[in-house]
């Protein structure tokens, strides 16, 4: 198994980079943070059309690059340091990956490419966001395909077309898609805590809809792992900037007459910090590379998002303190990756709900018993 | 790649055949000490390794190495793993102090030492630390005087480990008293055997004692057993404790213990505990500690991994050592601590029929774990090094 990035890889990592770099600078997040849409739509176009990164991992009969789990952890990484705002996630990583694990052929071949292309933003409409199994317990949907209940929280539904909604049915979760603006539908942005990844609260009272496909416990917590391992690389390059800015920082600041990087409290907290990332890291590549060829552990997936939550919170809690009263102020940018770090920890799960799902996989896989020490 | 599988049918079929009985799952390990008497498998393992190289097997062939490459050194790892044979030569020459002279080491010094260290024919032990230099091991005090052809040194060393079963000494002296700390210290070889050198073993809170006191009373080294320049020591002293660390943060391809080398999380090596953790007694605070515990160690493995695949030379690597060596140390701190806390008052045996062997394994692996955070650099001084040489932070 693959476990190092290839030379290709990396160059793809220096486009994605150089994009967003240009793109998705402070000022731009704060822009977009503070608007209604919290997206540029002028941006969003050039990374769906010229870098084509919305179908990084949709295959290419669908419109997308072909990519796997690997090169869209890339370009999340990327995006994650650069607190990039926008449908990427909502639309690309859960509404794609969801398409692509439960919906019928016809349906795919129809919406992947509009997907991959930007020309339609699309959002997955999950009852619960915390835990796979707690999924489909307030969205139902009766034999004639009408979904009612409430989505207390959807990635950027206030600027999707369409809506892929998970509904429980007398036949399992099934999936169904419903136009953004069809009748019936109630979506009310919500302030959250975290101003640069959008939220909606979405009722649907009644909605007709269309059935294409559904989601049975194995696919579901793939769609789970896949969107885990985006959303894992994605903190990590967050964590990864919070840690270079703060560690740069301590080297600046001076106070006793000496750089604050000097005193050895701070020293050991961010040699911890070095330390937690890199293995953060190692684990959040890792499941990369198992997603990518199906081989390696099952847990892979939640292994990073468990790390990767711990981490950047880390990283995030050093970032405000080790800045003292500047990095409380809303003109100093910690800020922005903080509440980010925030809203990824307990996104798709928290860090002991992974913990113990990994835990359970754990115990159900068959154990080879040698009995040894490490 | 075809190479490497012949070389894997050539070395199983080799072990199948030479592999003793007597050295397979725990026990006993070779140290290449002169004064102990091993076990016959252990002695015959060891030198059947040996006539190959393999007991250090990459080193170079003409210091009695094996000659292998970083990949084909994994390969004979892997075999001796797959049936369980334990390491045939495990010591400090192997692991620290021969590496360094591969490095540092005249032509002739490498000749002379590096061959019996491959051969097992003598035990090291590390003349470092004093009672008044520990994690400040450059303000280190014990006196070498140039007496022509050789260096007359008194002074003491502490906490040398295995010194009383030692052949050997590298020894870290001061040859100049008027330089600055890190520039006045030489690194010097010594035999142990000789009137000057007195060792005094000392108990441990595990009730052993693998290590001493030494004290060096006119002790005589040999000027052709100067390794590196005068007064310059300390580059190749510290150089020694990368050596150090990096095995007891599992990098180096040289440190004697195999491991698995997939890249699949090998979990199933705690399987220990899954009696304890399957107990539904156990609290759900208590299994979250485990599974921590195991992710991070799965993590470390990982990186453990790509830094071996970096470093394709198979060189140690420099200031990162620091980083495994300081996570390395605090998992296996963390580990026994839990295994013990799952066991609840089953963890408090030491010895009698109340207790099963894994029980008091886990109690004395409790204590004696304590030592890990401490040898080699204690964790604070790690992560000193680490904020300094590799996040750059100032004084
Ligand atoms: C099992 C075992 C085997 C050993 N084997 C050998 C051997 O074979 N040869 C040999 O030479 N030595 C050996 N040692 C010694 C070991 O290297 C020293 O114990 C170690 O370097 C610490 O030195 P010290 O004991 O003097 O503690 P001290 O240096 O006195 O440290 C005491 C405490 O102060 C902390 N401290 C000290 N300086 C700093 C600082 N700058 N910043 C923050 N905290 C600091 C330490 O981290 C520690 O917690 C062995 C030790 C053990 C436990």
């Amino acid at each position: 198994m693959q476990i190092e990035y290839t030379e290709d890889q990396e160059q793809f990592r220096e486009v994605v980079s150089r994009f967003l770099q240009a793109k998705s600078t402070p000022i731009d997040v704060r822009r977009l943070m503070a608007s209604n849409e919290g997206y540029d739509q002028a941006v969003w176009q050039q990374l769906c059309g010229e870098v084509g990164l919305a179908g990084t991992h949709i295959p290419e009969e669908y419109g997308g690059f072909g990519f796997g789990p690997i090169e869209l952890g890339i370009v999340s990484e990327e995006m994650g340091r650069h607190l990039y705002c926008g449908p990427f996630f909502a639309s690309s990583v859960m509404a794609g990956y969801a398409l692509l694990n439960g919906a019928t052929e016809a349906i795919k071949s129809a919406i992947l490419p509009d997907i991959a292309s930007g020309d339609r933003i699309a959002t997955l409409v999950l009852d619960n966001l915390n835990n796979p199994e707690k999924v489909g317990s307030v969205l139902k949907a009766n034999d004639e395909h009408v979904v009612s209940g409430t989505a207390p929280i959807v990635v950027d539904a206030h600027i999707a077309d369409l809506l892929i909604v998970a509904a429980s049915t007398s036949d399992g979760l099934g999936l169904y898609l419903v136009n953004a603006d069809a009748d019936g539908i109630s979506i009310k942005p919500e302030e959250a805590l975290d101003p640069t990844r959008k939220i909606s609260r979405v009722s649907f009272d009644g909605v007709s809809s269309e059935r294409i496909g559904g989601l049975n416990e194995e696919s579901l917590n793939l769609t789970w792992d896949q969107i885990c391992n985006a959303l894992a690389h994605e903190m990590i390059g967050g964590a990864q900037h919070l840690f270079e800015s703060t560690v740069e920082y301590t080297k600046v600041r001076v106070q006793f007459g000496r750089p604050i990087g000097s005193f050895q409290a701070l020293k050991h907290r961010c040699a911890d910090l070095l330390m937690e990332l890199e293995f953060a890291k190692a684990a959040t590549h890792h499941a990369a590379f198992c997603l990518a060829t199906s081989e390696g552990e099952p847990f892979a997936a939640s292994m990073a998002k468990a790390m990767a939550s711990d981490t950047y919170m880390e990283a995030a809690r050093a970032g405000v303190q080790l800045r003292g009263g500047i990095g409380f102020t809303w003109e100093e940018d910690t800020h922005l990756w903080y509440k980010r770090a925030k809203s990824s920890e307990v996104f798709m799960g928290s860090a002991h709900m992974h913990r113990e799902r990994m835990m359970k996989m754990i115990e159900i896989a068959p154990s080879h018993n040698t009995g040894e020490q490490p | 790649m075809s190479d490497l599988s012949a070389f894997r049918e050539e070395t199983r079929a080799w072990l199948v055949e030479n592999c003793p009985e007597g050295v397979k799952g725990e026990g006993v390990v070779h140290t290449g000490s002169t004064k102990v008497t091993f076990p016959p498998d252990v002695q015959l393992w060891m030198e059947r390794m040996a006539e190959r190289g393999w007991t250090v097997p990459t080193w170079p062939k003409e210091y009695g190495g094996g000659g292998l490459s970083v990949e084909e050194t994994r390969v004979l790892f892997d075999e001796m793993n797959a049936m369980g044979a334990r390491p045939p030569l495990v010591n400090m020459g192997t692991r620290m102090f021969g590496p360094t002279l591969l490095e540092y080491g005249t032509e002739e010094q490498k000749q002379r030492h590096l061959t019996v260290i491959a051969q097992g024919g003598a035990a090291w032990c590390q003349g470092y630390s004093e009672p008044g230099a520990g994690s400040d091991l450059a303000s280190l005090r014990c006196r070498a005087e140039d007496k022509g052809d050789f260096f007359l040194i008194n002074g003491q060393k502490i906490w040398t480990s295995g010194a009383q079963y030692a052949d050997w000494m590298f020894c870290l002296v001061r040859t100049d008293f008027d330089a600055s700390k890190h520039s006045g210290i030489s690194f010097v070889l010594l035999p142990m055997d000789q009137e000057g050198v007195t060792v005094k073993p000392i108990s441990l809170i595990s009730g052993n004692s693998p290590f001493c006191e030494t004290f060096l009373d006119d002790a005589i080294a040999e000027k052709r057993d100067l390794v590196g320049t005068l007064n310059e020591g300390w580059t190749v002293g510290k150089r020694l404790l990368q050596h150090e660390r990096s095995g007891q943060g599992g990098l180096s391809p040289t440190a004697a213990r195999p491991k698995p080398v997939g890249v699949t999380i090998d979990l199933e090596v705690d399987d220990v505990l899954k009696d304890y953790v399957n107990d539904p007694s156990i609290t759900p605070a208590l299994r979250d500690e485990v599974i921590d515990w195991k992710m991070r160690s799965a993590a470390f493995r990982l990186t453990q991994k790509r830094a071996g695949e970096q470093a394709r030379d198979g060189k140690t690597p420099a200031d990162t050592t620091s980083v495994f060596k300081l996570y390395g140390s605090t998992l296996a701190r963390d580990r026994q601590e839990i295994v013990v806390r799952l066991m609840g008052t089953q963890g408090l045996g030491w010895e009698g029929d109340s207790f099963s062997k894994d029980e008091i394994g886990a109690a004395r692996s409790w204590l004696s774990s304590k030592a890990v955070t401490i040898y080699g650099g204690t964790n604070e001084v790690q992560a000193n090094i680490i904020a300094k040489r590799v996040l750059g932070l100032p004084d």
